[in-house]
């Protein structure tokens, strides 16, 4: 058992084994969630921050619920509201938070890198929840271990992403953490919602979806951004449903037991066919939730324990 | 009468392409003769060059100097000192500053404050269309009998065809050069990098490459249409380059520049969103960087400058996609350009005729050369003498440079300007 990482800024710096630690904890979290088990030992006398400079609803519930289920004394702060709007820079308003001592610091930013950049300023763990188009680590480890769970492993599976790639941290981070793994990922979507460079990340590219989506193992859908749909990058919502939709005659190309995902807020209608979404023996969406805050719960309790030992060794020294 | 004789010296002669040692004698600000010995001048005051190399002092095309409107950022006393340590005896002023130069009052108001503060020659440049918002040219003539090189709205494209071409056609009537941005202005739109695997790694906009041909096909077809001198700031990418060599032998007449920045690094080097590696145009390929290198030692690119884009902290501490671009280059110009030479891609006389020669003949300055008659612009310098760079000893206001902490060779020893020692090291 091994995890070194001093913050949970992407899935790229991740080494397999860290991640299979994070998920084998989180694993037992969910078991203990289920159960009714509480661990208000874990991070009891720590304090958690989320910032989030960008509107989420799940995201942010899922870290509260798991903050404090572990414990810890934990603080929302609506930071499109605050005082970014007078000008302050990310950097002040790091330096800030800093001062007040926090020890776990959960953030949402618009910009890629914008996470990183605020870790290199603070002196607690810092658990990216969503930077830009970057990375979107925790949606990919509760991804994960659906996934695991769903299927017994977490290895050699072949895993279709379909939708807007481009905009999508979740697909980054997913791609990523699933290569990892050594699995065959497969990404699915119109040719103006690829990332450039894609065919060097280790991946089969598809346009179309029946093709695509052929012997499958897991169906990963991804929100289409209502602002992407008017015709800058795709003609229309309902040619797009249309092509790349998930409904029963696509999903039929996959294997009869595959598994389909969607990371939320779902558009029904446009990306997925409400009664897929709703079925619930291909649909895990609900399990993805429920595992949601199982990961953030794992991922909090070793950032915390590396903290502290951190911190210990910074006491001694000092 | 004031005579200078530097003695054993590396003589790199950018005009002859020579790279020999010899003896250089400087009357009155001007150089008068070269010898392949040391020979006895009896009244000059003799310096030794230990070997190391002397060469014309650079002329760096496209300095910002963030006079008028930020000069907490770079003012020409700082410019100026920073050029002298970097061995350049000429800076060629941008005018892409607050409020744009784009009239004869801020011209002359520029100059003043060059000649009062700068040790090293400032010729400055002055926007090609008011306010460089591309809808109407500027005085072009007013602007080059106040003392303009060239015409240029910088970073900034001149979108509107119609406008470019008339500027052009302007320009062409009065043989003034234009300097023009390549960059097609719609698909750049909103880009912080180049696109690929790096640029979709790091979730940052990116822009095709392609972009830049767009860019330079354009201008090729306006340069036909009206005959105008054209310069191209910065050409960084291979696919610009085949179009950039047929407009050459066409006769068109147009040169190109490439930035010291886009020689040396390449989009990898932004690393985890170092955005002190952001310029415009965006760092680009390993590929790209290696084409362009050899298109300068071939002399299809004519041109390197420093690109020197001072920035404050507070422009660059924040989120890649928000901060602002460029890096400053002054004293950095030589050593990273050696790189080049190390690295065997190019040899010195090469490289002088990019950062000398070429841009002298492009403004018209007898500079840029070891001849008899050239002003006694030089500078002496150990190629090999290896040192870490630290920004926080840069002499420019701002330490904006992606340098920082980089191993470098290649230290300038001294400078002189009109003869007249403006950069000793250790000062």
């Amino acid at each position: 058992m091994t995890f070194r990482a001093n913050h949970l800024l992407g899935i790229e710096p991740l080494h397999p084994t860290e991640i299979t630690t994070l998920l084998d904890l989180a694993d037992s979290y969910a078991d203990h969630n289920r159960k009714g088990i509480a661990h208000r030992d874990v991070l009891v006398g720590m304090t958690q921050i989320n910032m989030f400079f960008e509107n989420s609803t799940r995201t942010q519930a899922s870290f509260e619920i798991a903050g404090k289920r572990l414990g810890a004394d934990v603080m929302n702060m609506g930071m499109q509201a605050s005082s970014i709007k007078k000008g302050e820079t990310l950097i002040d308003t790091a330096l800030t938070l800093n001062a007040m001592r926090p020890d776990l610091l959960v953030v949402r930013h618009p910009q890629s890198g914008a996470v990183d950049l605020l870790a290199q300023k603070v002196n607690c763990a810092v658990l990216n929840a969503g930077d830009g188009k970057h990375e979107h680590p925790t949606q990919a480890l509760l991804d994960a271990l659906t996934i695991r769970r769903a299927k017994g492993r977490l290895h050699r599976l072949s895993i279709a992403i379909c939708g807007d790639i481009s905009h999508s941290r979740v697909a980054r981070s997913n791609i990523m953490l699933l290569g990892k793994m050594e699995n065959r990922v497969r990404l699915i979507g119109p040719p103006t919602l690829m990332p450039s460079g894609i065919s060097e990340f280790g991946v089969e590219v598809f346009e179309d979806m029946a093709a695509g989506l052929k012997d499958v193992d897991v169906v990963m859908m991804l929100r289409l951004q209502k602002e992407r749909m008017d015709g800058g990058f795709i003609p229309s919502e309902r040619e797009y449903f249309h092509r790349y939709g998930l409904d029963a005659d696509k999903l039929s190309h996959a294997k009869p037991d595959a598994i389909v995902m969607h990371p939320g807020p779902m558009n029904r209608g446009v990306e997925i066919d409400g009664n897929i979404a709703d079925d619930i023996n291909r649909s895990v969406i609900q399990e993805q939730v429920e595992m949601g805050v199982a990961v953030r719960m794992a991922a909090m309790d070793l950032l915390a324990v590396n903290l502290r030992k951190k911190r210990g060794q910074e006491a001694i020294m000092a | 009468m004031t005579k200078t004789l530097f003695i054993n010296a590396r003589l790199i002669d950018p005009v002859a392409l020579t790279d020999q040692s010899g003896a250089l004698l400087v009357e009155d600000g001007r150089i008068v003769e070269n010898f392949d010995d040391s020979p006895k001048i009896p009244d000059a005051n003799v310096i030794d060059c230990g070997g190391h190399c002397l060469a014309p002092g650079i002329i760096d095309i496209g300095v910002k100097v963030s006079e008028p409107g930020e000069r907490h950022k770079e003012s020409f006393r700082s410019a100026g000192q920073a050029a002298a340590a970097g061995g350049v005896t000429t800076i060629v002023t941008r005018p892409d500053t607050l409020p744009a130069i784009d009239t004869p009052e801020t011209l002359e108001f520029v100059e003043r404050r060059a000649q009062e503060d700068a040790p090293v020659h400032v010729l400055p440049m002055a926007a090609l269309t008011k306010g460089r918002l591309g809808r109407e040219m500027t005085e072009i003539g007013f602007l080059q009998d106040a003392g303009a090189v060239a015409f240029t709205d910088c970073d900034r494209v001149v979108a509107n065809t119609k406008v470019f071409s008339r500027a052009l056609t302007y320009a062409r009537s009065l043989d003034a050069l234009v300097i023009g941005h390549i960059q097609e202005p719609i698909l750049s739109e909103g880009a912080a990098v180049t696109s690929g695997k790096f640029a979709s790694l790091r979730g940052l906009p990116g822009v095709s490459p392609m972009a830049e041909r767009m860019g330079l096909d354009r201008d090729i077809s306006l340069l036909e249409m009206t005959g105008a001198r054209y310069h191209v700031d910065q050409v960084t990418t291979a696919r610009a380059l085949p179009a950039l060599e047929r407009a050459k032998r066409n006769g068109l007449k147009i040169t190109a520049g490439v930035g010291v920045h886009h020689l040396t690094l390449n989009e990898l080097d932004v690393a985890d969103y170092r955005t002190f590696f952001k310029l415009k145009p965006p760092l680009r390929s390993e590929d790209d960087r290696l084409a362009v290198v050899q298109a300068v030692a071939d002399g299809l690119i004519d041109v390197i400058s420093s690109m020197h884009t001072p920035q404050d902290e507070e422009s660059k501490r924040l989120p890649y996609e928000e901060a602002a671009s460029g890096a400053v280059g002054l004293e950095t110009l030589l050593p990273a350009a050696l790189r080049l030479y190390h690295a065997e891609m190019i040899d010195l006389p090469r490289l002088f005729r990019a950062l000398t020669r070429n841009p002298a003949h492009l403004l018209g300055l007898d500079a840029g050369r070891l001849r008899a008659g050239a002003p006694a612009d030089l500078v002496l310098f150990d190629p090999d003498a290896p040192f870490q760079l630290d920004r926080s000893k840069l002499l420019s206001k701002s330490k904006n440079t992606p340098f920082d902490g980089a191993r470098m060779q290649g230290k300038v020893l001294g400078t002189w300007v009109n003869g007249t020692r403006v950069w000793e090291n250790g000062q």
